[in-house]
């Protein structure tokens, strides 16, 4: 038995190998990346490894059980939007843990998706509810980058010609960082919000926090309506969990509401992942950023779910897209939503009676030094000249204290802490023991400020209570998708590999998942020297200095670089360079980012090959010259392709003044062959949830790492907040104050690294290597097989294509009406998830097959492409009529097949079981074919009642 | 519905039916069969001062967004509600009911003749 991970890891052995070499006609691996990666781009290897040898599972288990072994995990009362909370097991084991919902993509395929689109439309309902908003999307990166989103949502929205937005005095500190940092990128002013609101200046909006960061709970009413009145727009960060007790923003007249659902079941994980929130009054839901799932109907008529008005996305909307976000935090959101479908309104508003119950009892303890009357779960403390030695105090005794000022300290109960611990901490703060009364003598929630409106009153919040009901409703969701756990997902761009187990096994361990993001260094000394390896170790592979694992998505790591670059510019004088070049061919993201950070897109032509043009290139340096910042390409390109040109392309912009940002989108077609250092990139992200096996977990948790040269180092995240700076090579972030910041914690998504670190860990610098190999010589093998079939697209100078491959379905839709749509949805009646459609080119699929498939899988993918190719022609030959054969209908229900007359010329058995395999291994689509304008055009984001489904 | 032949276009696949100082302006066939189902449609209010060559409104379908250019100078006389509430209206009917906005002009600049515009399509 081998105990090599990477044989594990790579779906083909050398038996499969060598045949599928066979039909690509090479003879080796490395004969074939040989002819496949320019020899000019190549990283000379022999010179020994950056990286540890390759460890077992086992050992790579040991390893991190000793790193979590040097963490401390005390009672956190720090609060911050980061609270303990209690993540039912039904959950954990059926949801965190269960592969079915976190190896599955983002639901751009409905048809495929039923399940956790309807988790999702749960976690929006819960939201909209819970806020009092007409609209939730279904969710953000975390609270404070909702809270930008906000802040660029007022702008968009407001009828203000001000560029002054206002902050809440009581707002986290994290998000006031990450305010200045965003705003000062796209020209916003911040101005403190003052305590008397009719003194407020003119602006486009406001954020509140409510309740505050102190605690604080005030009437929110006059504020929202003093912003309204100079027309701007109102934004209140709410906690999910006071919004049970207290009158929600809605009903305070606020326009939209943000916050994070992580007290909802999600452990803190010193940091993340966790969904942050976003939520809108009637007639802002067009202004949303972000993915949101409405509610439309299939061909039969019957309800069905998707993802509603995406044309304000990125991929379609490019630079002027609501927001950059693409990845968002589903996995983390489907666990909130069904924390409120165990507990239910009931179940929830007892928890919050305990925390604001305990919190109560603190404050009576402490009388008259507590500070605001009124609180939900915290409580500040006056200790004149005693803060420091009472955060002491209850670090010995086991508590995270939060220090204000020196006079000052905030104590933040939440659904885990006992009244003991109550009593505990109010004897180290008093300085004396102290006894809890029975009961709170003070009301902390004035009757004013009550919630009075009902909430959470969908079935499916009352449903399902009992262990038996919850498991039974998480299974029936599952049932209803397709993951990695049923077939591959040949997503082009998006690299499904293997989520192996043993990377999963500790992103739940109490070591890694317990930590508060602004615990003590001391309590979080193996989880930083896991994120310092971890960077150091990217930072090897890919040619580059320093890494900032802190962005918590590829979008985010994306603007952190060109915040880096124009950043750059700026400290050298530069002001003038805020031109971006961005290639036709390029991911929208790109482009939106690019806005997001300052910068001016000027589109770069590609040639028919599908490369930068280098003639349009050169043109349009000439033409910015000394206003140009930077040029963004993505390497292999995002037709699938190495081009041989990329020096080239980059010593010309280097030439110009220029900065070089390279999208590590592919770079699973180069690890341990080439290096985005070597190749005149200045800087990168990287996509953790791609290339190193963090789980797609159906739109998030993704972590993007932004990397680079030496000379953007200083330049790089980091955060106010931070235990300590980890990125290499600067004796601290560029701004100090706010530390260049883009995500809300120091690190991002900590809780997750482990993932990424054991699949490095386990394979090392060789194994990385095979991997890639692997995965160039699945996509060719499917490209030469299929290649008769259906013209591929792009192609190198050898014939050859990287890690994926563009198959052109325009010749078979002229000649046969047969769309790429009703090719994609044919593909579900044989059991796949389909490629990447239409993009980088309309009318095409886009295949990567990565490097975890083993030869019988991806050989029952070719067959059923070349089965639907047949079934195509049929449609030519006029056997079919064009409106009515099984391309047209798929995906086909096992309802559709079974009810009422069977009218169609195409027989039962070739709807549903095409290819004999199915007989034994049958996914059933939940819903057929779904109808995207019906659901645009009648737009419903919330639950449905139940009778919609009779 | 107008009579296509009879009507301006522009290279912007938008058509122009004159009458007096009033223009109604509308996208062509081929541009709402280009966008697909049209879910959403954008267009400036009454009274608003259009300049030829101007984004003025937006044209959404499922899978894309199209921007809706004045093609004359003037002011914004009437825009169809019918099809904000209904824009399905642009697929059906792009002749037609499917119309965007009526702008009174002054000037008729240069446009396409309902042959040209089928020589840029073809």
């Amino acid at each position: 038995m081998s105990a090599r991970f990477v044989d594990r890891h790579i779906g083909t052995d050398q038996d499969m190998q060598r045949s599928m070499l066979a039909a690509v006609g090479y003879d080796s691996v490395g004969a074939l990346m040989d002819a496949a990666v320019p020899s000019g781009i190549r990283q000379s290897t022999g010179a020994g490894s950056p990286l540890p040898p390759a460890a077992t599972e086992r050992e790579a288990l040991a390893e991190l059980r000793a790193l979590a072994d040097r963490n401390t995990v005390r009672r956190s009362m720090i609060g911050l939007g980061y609270y303990d909370t209690i993540t039912p097991a039904v959950i954990q084991r059926n949801v965190l843990e269960n592969p079915s919902w976190y190896t599955a993509y983002t639901p751009y395929q409905p048809e495929i998706s039923q399940g956790r689109l309807e988790a999702l439309i749960n976690f929006q309902t819960m939201v909209a509810d819970l806020t009092g908003m007409a609209t939730a999307n279904s969710s953000m990166l975390d609270e404070s980058t909702a809270v930008v989103e906000a802040m660029l949502l007022a702008r968009r929205a407001s009828g203000s010609a001000s560029n002054v937005f206002l902050v809440d005095a009581d707002a986290f500190p994290q998000t006031k960082a990450l305010l200045a940092h965003r705003a000062a990128a796209v020209g916003i002013e911040l101005q403190d919000l003052p305590e008397d609101v009719e003194a407020a200046p003119a602006a486009f909006g406001a954020v509140l926090q409510y309740p505050g960061a102190s605690g604080r709970i005030r009437d929110l009413a006059p504020a929202v309506a003093a912003v309204q009145a100079q027309g701007g727009i109102a934004v209140v960060a709410a906690d999910l969990l006071a919004m049970t007790l207290l009158t929600p923003p809605g009903e305070l007249g606020a326009d939209v509401a943000v916050g994070t659902s992580q007290r909802f079941g999600v452990p803190m994980g010193f940091g993340g992942p966790h969904a942050g929130y976003l939520a809108v009054r009637a007639g802002l839901e067009r202004q949303l950023p972000g993915r949101l799932v409405g509610v439309s109907q299939d061909a039969d008529g019957h309800p069905a779910y998707r993802l509603s008005l995406q044309t304000r996305e990125q991929h379609i909307r490019r630079e002027k897209a609501t927001s950059n976000i693409c990845t968002a935090q589903v996995l983390l959101a489907i666990m909130a939503s069904m924390y409120a479908v165990y507990h239910g309104p009931r179940g929830l508003r007892a928890i919050a009676h305990q925390v604001n119950r305990a919190a109560g009892l603190l404050a009576d303890a402490l009388g008259d030094r507590v500070v605001h009357g009124e609180f939900f779960d915290t409580v500040t403390v006056s200790v004149p000249g005693r803060a420091d030695a009472v955060v002491a105090a209850g670090g010995d005794a086991g508590f995270l204290l939060r220090r204000v000022d020196e006079d000052t300290v905030a104590l933040s109960v939440d659904e885990t802490t006992t009244l003991d611990e109550v009593a505990t901490v109010a004897g180290i703060v008093a300085g004396e023991r102290l006894r809890l009364a029975p009961k709170p003598t003070l009301r902390s929630i004035s009757p004013e400020l009550a919630r009075t409106s009902a909430y959470l009153t969908h079935p499916v919040f009352q449903a399902h209570h009992s262990e038996t009901g919850m498991m039974r409703y998480l299974k029936h969701l599952a049932d209803k998708d397709y993951a990695l756990d049923r077939g591959m997902i040949p997503l082009g761009s998006c690299t499904m590999k293997l989520n192996a187990a043993t990377e999963m096994q500790s992103v739940s361990w109490p070591e890694f998942a317990g930590l508060h993001p602004f615990a003590p260094e001391s309590d979080a000394t193996g989880m930083l020297e896991l994120i310092e390896q971890l960077q150091g170790w990217l930072a090897e592979v890919t040619g580059y200095d320093a890494v900032s694992l802190q962005p918590n998505a590829g979008s985010q790591g994306e603007l952190a670089g060109l915040l880096a670059i124009r950043a750059f510019h700026l400290a050298r004088g530069d002001r003038d360079r805020t031109v971006c070049l961005i290639p036709s061919s390029a991911h929208g993201t790109n482009a939106a980012s690019a806005v997001l950070a300052g910068l001016k897109v000027v589109v770069v032509a590609c040639d028919e090959l599908g490369n930068v043009d280098l003639d349009d290139l050169r043109a349009k340096i000439a033409d910015h010259a000394d206003a140009l910042a930077a040029l963004m390409i993505t390497y292999p390109s995002t037709h699938g392709v190495y081009e041989h040109e990329v020096r080239a392309i980059t010593d010309a912009v280097h030439a110009a003044g220029g900065q070089v940002y390279i999208d590590g989108a592919n770079l699973n077609a180069l690890l341990g062959y080439a290096c985005f250092g070597d190749l005149g990139g200045d800087v990168s992200h990287l996509n953790l949830h791609k290339t190193f096996c963090i789980p797609h977990g159906g739109g998030g948790p993704g972590v993007g790492p932004v990397a680079a040269k030496a000379h953007l180092a200083p330049f790089l995240p980091g955060h106010p907040l931070a235990q300590r700076d980890t990125v290499a090579g600067r004796e601290a972030p560029s701004d100090p104050e706010h530390g260049n910041i883009v995500s809300a914690a120091p690190f991002g998504s900590p809780s997750i690294l482990p993932i990424s670190w054991a699949y490095v860990r386990m394979m090392g610098e060789q194994g990385l290597r095979e991997a890639t190999g692997a995965a160039v010589l699945a996509a060719n093998y499917i490209a030469a097989r299929l290649r008769e079939h259906f013209p591929v697209l792009y192609a190198g100078e050898n014939g050859l294509v990287a890690h994926e491959c563009i198959l052109d379905l325009r010749p078979l839709r002229e000649r046969t009406g047969v769309t790429v749509d009703d090719v994609a949805k044919r593909l579900i009646d044989y059991g796949f998830h389909a490629p990447t459609m239409s993009f980088p080119v309309a009318g095409t699929l886009m295949v990567e097959p990565t490097e975890s498939e083993d030869l019988a899988e991806l050989d029952r993918f070719v067959d059923a492409m070349i089965a639907i190719r047949a079934e195509a022609d049929a449609v030519a030959e006029g056997r079919w009529p064009a409106s009515d054969n099984p391309l047209v209908h798929a995906p086909h229900t096992a309802r559709a097949a079974i009810t009422g007359e069977w009218t169609h010329p195409y027989s039962r058995e070739d709807a549903v079981y095409p290819v004999p395999g199915l007989l034994q291994a049958k996914y059933w689509p939940p819903v057929r074919r779904i109808d995207q304008a019906w659901g645009d055009r009648n737009l419903v984001c919330a639950c449905p009642p139940v009778e919609a489904f009779a | 519905m107008s009579d296509p032949a009879s009507l301006h276009y522009t290279a912007e696949h938008e058509w122009i039916a004159v009458d007096g100082d009033i223009a109604t302006v509308g996208i062509t066939p081929y541009a709402a069969d280009q966008l697909g189902d049209v879910v959403y449609v954008d267009l400036p209010a009454a009274g608003a001062a259009v300049a030829s060559g101007a984004v003025v409104g937006e044209i959404e379908s499922t899978k894309s967004v199209g921007e809706l250019f004045a093609p004359i100078d003037g002011e914004v006389v009437e825009s169809n509600q019918a099809v904000v509430e209904d824009p399905s209206l642009v697929n059906r009917d792009p002749f037609g009911e499917g119309w965007m906005i009526r702008v009174r002009f002054s000037a008729l600049p240069e446009l396409l003749t309902a042959e040209q515009y089928a020589a840029i399509t073809a």
